[in-house]
């Protein structure tokens, strides 16, 4: 893996401040006098938990928020001047650039168009189209960004787009980019060749403020660390002394115990696939062929990039979906009309990647969410009315055993936070003992100490005897949970042998190593 | 710089208190066309007040209004819940009435503990099929339903005046489009003397005690509300929607079916194809004034009532226009939806950027 050549930031030159900097929500405190210092040349990790205000700082050096109190600094013609703040067209002028995790790009325009759209001036007679051009096939290659002028964006992958974010970033002469979680999308290959590129370009000057939560990335690839905690900056330190240990516990504020993985022997299958064919929204996002089998003791991770099949193979698994050909068994039963009443009969508990879309019914309570899925049963329904005493109980065993926090188990779903809703939505999947769980991007989104309860809960289910099937986009989470993994790319699921990061991400984008 | 923000939970005095304010503000907007109109606006209010609280004719009349829109309101409210937009229950409730005198005006000979139960039956029948197949056409090919159901009623509207030329014309008519009136045994028992309020307003009054009772107690209301509120949480979590929205639609139309009944079996006796100005529809502004809560459609449809019969009176007792009723009515349905936007959003007044 490649390295950053850890120099000194050259002459340590002082560009951006951020003084004192606090913003509230309500009653919510998102920033509290919060400092930061960004110097030429040097990639600065913004390190913290879903809700630690690392993006509304940004928002408010990029001018969408005014801050409450503070102010801003930046350096113009070798002197530090105040930032007007709250207006993001000073901000450009400032040289601050923002490429944010979903790309802002008019796919039907080629690349040329997308970087120097919006920076001609509107009313003029002809566009100085030679003079842009060469100006951007310099800053090219300067930087080492690669990607085609010409083409529509909406021809190029993933990695090329989030380039043309850059370049549109770097053609208004940024000199201070923020790069909001910008490997959540990219194969490990792709992330790599962007760090390449941000050392490139910080050895000519520019300044990166890197957002991110993959503790493996931030040390590679970053000179420094700064970890905000509940709005406030509760560390900073150079990332050749830290490790991911040191970090962690300044991220959560404790150490987050970690659940051994014992070993195991699968057991007999439990969810069979076979030749299953799902055609997808897109030709990539379907399934082709898929035959599998899920055993008992047995987490099975699924790793790939999103949109490349995940949703299908979820939605079958769910009951959403029927395959357009294939069979699909439970315990040897083929479940002929798959529907998710009858995955949930014969024992499938589905923990949804959406969970605010298809988890939970908002405007219900806790308590009538933590039972949506069982109506039918005796102890839920008497004829047809439902059993208010024994639903309110059952709800507020599981509100403790799952630790579910918020204003109580009759006020409505919605006014849980996410760590919540998830809790209770395992709570409602694993207190069915389930046989098989299916888990989608069960923790995207959550803070470490929930992240490591929902893996608790499936290394539990797996002692227990149940199957999981996990698709995941965080590799990470998928060689620290699985027994086995498979790939899917292009609606193609490979099981890969190999452990290897390298390989895996390989085989991610679609290259059979 | 005024910003709004969301409300997590709107306060128990807001929901209930919106609808009241936004009613009473209706009233008090209802004295500018009064003025124009030369009236002596206190005088007009206590004409108003009397003309529905003044005698017992008077109230017994605003009851016998009321009767079809608490119908029509629970019809429009149930379906609402399940985010299913009947706005066919006028069309719903001819079909009902329909269905009544063609059962009820001499078809069938039977005593009164018979035709009265059958006519109550098929008229609820034909109004839930009305409504049964635009939820079909929805579910099946994705037809929306607001489209359906109000075309829908113009559709009916013209049928039921084909059958009133034809088939169900009372020969003894001298030529108006009228049915035969249904028989003595056929028709609701009256509920006093001489009065005009009849036995399909206890039908009503019990209809909105079940489906208040259904809605928050049975699995039936369990399933509606989540279809309702999110659809495809209650898809992932094995609730069949189509069914859901079938089911509410037979019950909606059916409620919708049940106020023709009441009206034709219960008041007029025969049907005319001016069986109704606008009750189906009246009925939405019922629900939505009732926030879609079965018990608040009684209270705001009692409202609604008052307001038409009250204004009648007063039009008739100060020669001015009793459109005026129409105008409250209209201008109350605005202020809940301005009123409602207050109970879900807070203004917040935030200090102007400091430059």
């Amino acid at each position: 893996m490649l390295r950053l050549a850890r120099l000194n930031p050259m002459e340590n030159l002082k560009i951006l401040s951020l003084n004192a900097l606090s913003k509230r929500f309500g009653s919510v405190v998102a920033n509290d006098a919060v400092d930061l210092d960004l110097h030429r040349g040097e990639v600065l990790a913004l390190l913290g938990e879903n809700g630690a205000g690392k993006t509304t700082l940004m928002n408010m050096l990029f001018g969408h928020y005014l801050p409450d109190s503070g102010s801003i600094d930046v350096l113009k013609d070798g002197v530090m001047t105040p930032l007007q703040l709250g207006h993001p067209q000073a901000a450009l002028a400032a040289g601050i650039g923002m490429v944010h995790q979903h790309f802002t790009l008019a796919l039907n325009l080629t690349t040329f168009d997308n970087v120097v759209l919006g920076s001609e001036p509107l009313f003029s007679w002809r566009r100085d189209r030679a003079g842009a051009r060469a100006k951007l096939q310099g800053i090219m290659k300067q930087s080492g960004l690669e990607a085609p002028l010409d083409v529509p964006v909406g021809q190029l992958s993933v990695g090329e787009r989030q380039r043309v974010e850059i370049l549109k970033a770097l053609y208004r002469d940024a000199r201070i980019l923020v790069l909001d979680e910008p490997t959540a999308v990219l194969t490990p290959q792709e992330a790599d060749t962007l760090f390449e590129n941000v050392a490139t370009m910080t050895k000519n000057g520019l300044a990166v403020i890197f957002i991110s939560h993959k503790l493996r990335e931030v040390l590679a690839f970053s000179n420094r660390i700064a970890v905000l905690r509940h709005g406030q900056k509760v560390g900073e330190i150079a990332t050749k002394d830290a490790d991911e240990r040191v970090i962690a516990r300044m991220m959560v504020g404790a150490d987050t115990p970690i659940t051994p993985r014992e070993n195991m022997a699968p057991g007999a299958p439990i969810l069979t696939l076979k030749d299953i064919n799902v055609r997808g929204r897109s030709k990539r996002d379907g399934l082709s062929d898929a035959s599998f089998s899920v055993h008992s003791h047995e987490i099975l991770g699924v790793a790939g990039v999103s949109g490349n099949g995940q949703s299908a193979l979820a939605g079958l698994v769910s009951g959403l979906i029927r395959p357009d050909s294939g069979t699909l068994s439970v315990d040897g039963n083929e479940i002929s009309r798959p529907d998710p009443l009858a995955m949930i009969n014969v024992g499938v508990g589905r923990i949804p990647e959406d969970r605010h879309h298809d988890g939970i019914v908002g405007a219900m309570t806790v308590a009538e969410n933590m039972v949506i899925e069982r109506l039918n049963d005796t102890d839920v329904q008497t004829r047809g009315l439902l059993n208010r005493d024994s639903i309110q109980a059952s709800a507020e065993r599981l509100t403790k055993e799952y630790d579910v926090r918020g204003p109580g188990s009759d006020a409505a779903a919605r006014l849980l936070s996410g760590g919540n809703i998830q809790k209770l939505i395992l709570a409602r999947v694993f207190d069915q003992n389930p046989r098989l769980i299916l888990a989608n991007q069960p923790t995207r989104g959550l803070d470490m100490g929930a992240a490591a309860e929902v893996g608790r809960r499936l290394l539990e289910a797996r002692k227990r005897g149940a199957g999981v099937l996990l698709i995941s986009e965080d590799l990470d989470e998928i060689l620290g949970l699985a027994d086995r993994i498979m790939v899917i790319h292009d609606g193609h699921l490979s099981e890969v042998t190999t452990r290897d990061r390298e390989e895996i991400g390989l085989s991610m984008a679609g290259e059979h190593a | 710089m005024i910003r709004f923000e969301t409300r997590n939970a709107p306060p128990r005095a807001l929901t209930v208190g919106v609808p009241i304010l936004s009613a009473l503000v209706a009233l008090a907007l209802a004295s500018i066309p009064l003025a124009f109109a030369g009236a002596n606006i206190p005088t007009a209010y206590a004409e108003m007040i009397k003309g529905v609280f003044g005698s017992k004719f008077a109230f017994s009349e605003m009851l016998t209004r009321a009767t079809p829109l608490i119908f029509t309101g629970l019809a429009a409210a149930l379906a609402f819940r399940a985010k299913l937009w009947n706005i066919g229950a006028e069309g719903q409730l001819y079909l009902g009435a329909l269905a009544a005198v063609a059962i009820g005006a001499g078809a069938i000979d039977v005593p009164a503990f018979v035709l009265v139960p059958l006519i109550i039956v098929f008229g609820a029948a034909a109004g839930a099929a009305g409504m049964a197949v635009p939820t079909l056409l929805k579910t099946r090919f994705g037809a929306d339903e607001v489209v359906t159901t109000l075309l829908l009623n113009f559709i009916i509207l013209i049928f039921v005046q084909m059958m009133l030329e034809g088939a169900l014309k009372d020969p003894m008519s001298m030529g108006w489009p009228q049915s035969a009136p249904i028989l003595d045994q056929g028709m609701l028992p009256q509920l006093m003397d001489r009065m005009r309020i009849h036995s399909g307003l206890i039908m009503a009054l019990v209809a909105a005690g079940i489906a208040q009772f259904m809605l928050a107690r049975s699995v039936w209301g369990f399933r509606l509300r989540a279809v309702g509120e999110n659809a495809a949480a209650a898809r992932h979590a094995g609730i069949g929607v189509n069914r859901s929205l079938m089911s509410v639609a037979i019950v909606s139309g059916g409620l919708a079916g049940l106020a023709g009944v009441s009206e034709v079996a219960g008041l007029k006796g025969y049907l005319t194809a001016d069986l109704s100005p606008g009750f189906g529809y009246t009925g939405i502004v019922v629900a939505m004034l009732a926030g879609l809560s079965p018990v608040g459609v009684v209270i705001s449809a009692l409202f609604i009532a008052s307001v038409f019969v009250g204004a009648d009176s007063m039009s008739r007792a100060m020669g001015v226009s009793s459109y005026l009723a129409d105008l409250v009515v209209s201008m109350s349905l605005l202020c809940v939806l301005i009123g409602g936007f207050f109970a879900r959003f807070r203004i917040v007044r935030t200090i102007s950027e400091v430059a």
